[in-house]
């Protein structure tokens, strides 16, 4: 997604290069408010975890693999400015040392990245969290919700530069129709590993987690262990040896278990991996039902563009019917449903279905075979 | 920290443009860039002469042509959707090998490639020719916000160090057996990026406590403070400016 030089033309880079530079500068003011002087190694070992997370491969299927953004992360993890600062900083140095995306196209790559991801991950984290049971699910269910919405939404900023200054001469509706499904279809996989990783972090240390202060922290609390004496001169005035190793080993368990969550806490990262795939999948698939059913509610209003060239210059007019025109999903709509819209988006859904059946159709032949080929081996 | 942290894009010499302060090049690489941005896509034969003065540059620096085409292959992505761009813009069409082109579609993708290539190779003759910290210290130079500066050094430094925080937990995963191979493995990989952040921000915190200790108030000391002399501006301006001169040629010529 790193925009290389040329793509936006220069009046529309120098204004997001200002925008960018503005938003560095509320960033540090806000950082250092937050961090004082802790601001310069805190945020740089934050930005190299960042860089370093970004080469943390996920596997996703057939030897395909994808990787964190991690704006929605850093944001959640840090907080909004010092996120913001961050991930302006890795991609500043991706720019500078590794040629990634443009250097007159920073501005771009800031503003879309670093800004817009940060910034929506995090108000949407927050009202969930405000607005939620304070408890520790909410954080993960809320991080996994601010990362999906994140990735689509810097994928519609994006779309918004290139009205103003992009050079390439597309239709803003198809840039925004495939800048937006491609980034639904990564915002699934961010807001998951993204998810996963802040419930990681809550589990061990909920101190550290910027946004959840407040939520995971319980306030300090003394309790009395009903093991012990009402009154503390009591066990020194009985003098019985034998009752004070008694009292101590009964007290420790009861106050840790009391102040910190952490056994329970360290259960729950084991109990993931199982459960973890039927809910990716499901939330791929509300996901791909939801685009097809809604977004081409809107975009199948116009033909494509292809088809328009096409009829406009009356190439068409001898083009020969499709072989299938009579299938009930000719030309993406339902038959016998007279309105186009709602026609379109039941074809829309009934098309990811067959698509789904059939790819976990090959997917489940695949597997059967590889397994057999390798009893085979073995 | 001192030896052997020079970064793996810079490529060890001593040419007149390893010599120049990092400032000067990193200002007349941006106002190259810059230039060639702004340049009509039209004026096909001035990217050509961008690309001769690149190559001019890469020569004075004794960078090896193998080696830079070889750090170009970054932009692969983008030529990718270049090649998309014929296909699916607008306007009238061309016929080109049997296919039916659009001819704007055509023009912006060799305005994409032409640009971001270009783009690329200055940056990369810049990070090849520069030492990291000099890179930093020339951004600061260039009045770059120094807790910003910080920030980026800290970044740079460390970011070896937590790099092989993650291989070493990698390596440990592997040893028990552990092979992510699908969507039902992310749970144990995203648990190990969050005890990666733990020890990253504890690690932060060890430094900043190192600091203190050492007399650190929020500013760290400048040691090696570079100066340019105008001489060395002109050098570094050479670039740009004959760019300029191309780029105006281009804007003038129909």
């Amino acid at each position: 997604m790193h925009v290389p030089d040329g793509f936006i033309d220069a009046p529309v880079s120098a204004v997001t290069g200002v925008v960018a530079a503005g938003a560095v500068a509320v960033s540090l003011r806000g950082a250092r408010r937050e961090l004082d002087e802790r601001t310069a190694p805190l945020a740089g070992l934050v930005a190299a975890f960042i860089f370093a997370v970004q080469m943390l491969n996920f596997p996703v299927a057939a030897g395909t693999s994808g990787h964190l953004l991690g704006g929605a992360l850093a944001a959640i993890l840090v907080g909004p400015y010092t996120g913001v600062l961050c991930v302006s900083v890795v991609l500043l140095m991706q720019g500078v040392l590794f040629a990634d995306g443009g250097l007159t196209a920073l501005g771009v790559n800031i503003t879309d990245m670093a800004l817009v991801t940060t910034v929506v991950a995090y108000a949407i984290f927050r009202t969930i969290v405000k607005l939620a049971p304070h408890r520790r699910r909410t954080v993960t269910v809320a991080s996994f919700v601010a990362a999906l919405v994140s990735v689509p939404a810097a994928a519609v900023a994006f779309t918004a530069i290139y009205a103003l200054g992009g050079t390439a001469d597309v239709a803003i509706g198809k840039v925004f129709a495939a800048m937006v499904g491609v980034h639904v279809l990564i915002g699934i996989g961010e807001a998951a590993i993204t998810a996963l990783t802040v419930g990681a972090v809550v589990a061990v240390r909920p101190d550290l987690v910027y946004g959840a202060r407040g939520v995971t922290a319980r306030p300090l609390e003394i309790r009395d262990s009903p093991l012990a004496p009402a009154a503390p001169g009591a066990v020194a005035r009985a003098g019985a040896p034998a009752a004070e190793p008694a009292t101590a080993a009964s007290q420790t368990p009861a106050s840790e278990t009391h102040e910190t969550p952490e056994p329970a806490a360290t259960r729950e990262p084991a109990a993931l991996p199982q459960r973890s795939t039927r809910r990716v999948w499901l939330a791929g698939l509300a996901a791909a039902l939801l685009c097809a059913g809604v977004v081409s509610f809107y975009a199948s209003a116009s033909p494509d563009g292809l088809e328009k060239v096409a009829h406009d210059k009356g190439i068409d007019a001898k083009e020969e019917d499709h072989a299938a025109k009579d299938s009930p999903l000719a030309d993406y709509g339902v038959k016998d449903i007279s309105d186009a819209r709602l026609s379109g988006g039941l074809a829309g859904v009934i098309g990811v279905g067959a698509t789904l059946a059939v790819g976990s159709g090959v997917f489940i032949v695949v597997r059967r075979r590889r397994a057999t080929a390798e009893s085979e081996r073995g | 920290m001192g030896a052997g942290h020079a970064h793996k894009l810079y490529r060890e010499g001593r040419s007149p443009v390893h010599a120049l302060p990092p400032h000067c090049k990193i200002a007349a690489v941006f106002c190259f860039v810059l230039v060639v941005v702004s340049t009509p896509r039209e004026a096909v034969w001035a990217f050509g002469a961008y690309a001769l003065l690149l190559a001019g540059v890469a020569t004075a620096a004794r960078i090896p042509a193998g080696y830079l085409l070889r750090r170009l292959l970054i932009e692969i992505p983008f030529v990718a959707f270049a090649v998309l761009m014929p296909f699916i813009a607008e306007g009238p069409r061309v016929a080109v090998l049997g296919m039916s082109l659009s001819e704007s579609g055509l023009w912006s993708a060799w305005n994409i490639l032409a640009k971001g290539t270009l783009g690329v190779a200055a940056s990369v003759l810049l990070a090849s020719t520069t030492e990291l910290r000099a890179l930093l210290l020339g951004l600061q130079r260039l009045r770059m916000p120094s807790l910003l500066v910080q920030i980026a050094s800290f970044m740079i430094r460390y970011g070896d160090v937590i790099s092989d925080e993650m291989r070493r937990m990698r390596i440990a995963r592997q040893s028990r057996g552990f092979e992510a191979r699908g969507v039902r493995h992310w749970g144990v990989l995203a648990s190990s990026a969050g005890a990666l952040f733990i020890r990253s921000y504890e690690r932060g915190e060890r430094v900043h406590l190192a600091m203190v200790s050492r007399g650190y108030t929020g500013t760290m000391p400048v040691i090696d403070d570079v100066t340019a002399s105008r001489a060395q501006w002109m050098h570094a301006a050479a670039l740009p400016l004959t760019a300029l001169a191309v780029c105006l040629t281009g804007w003038m010529l129909p």
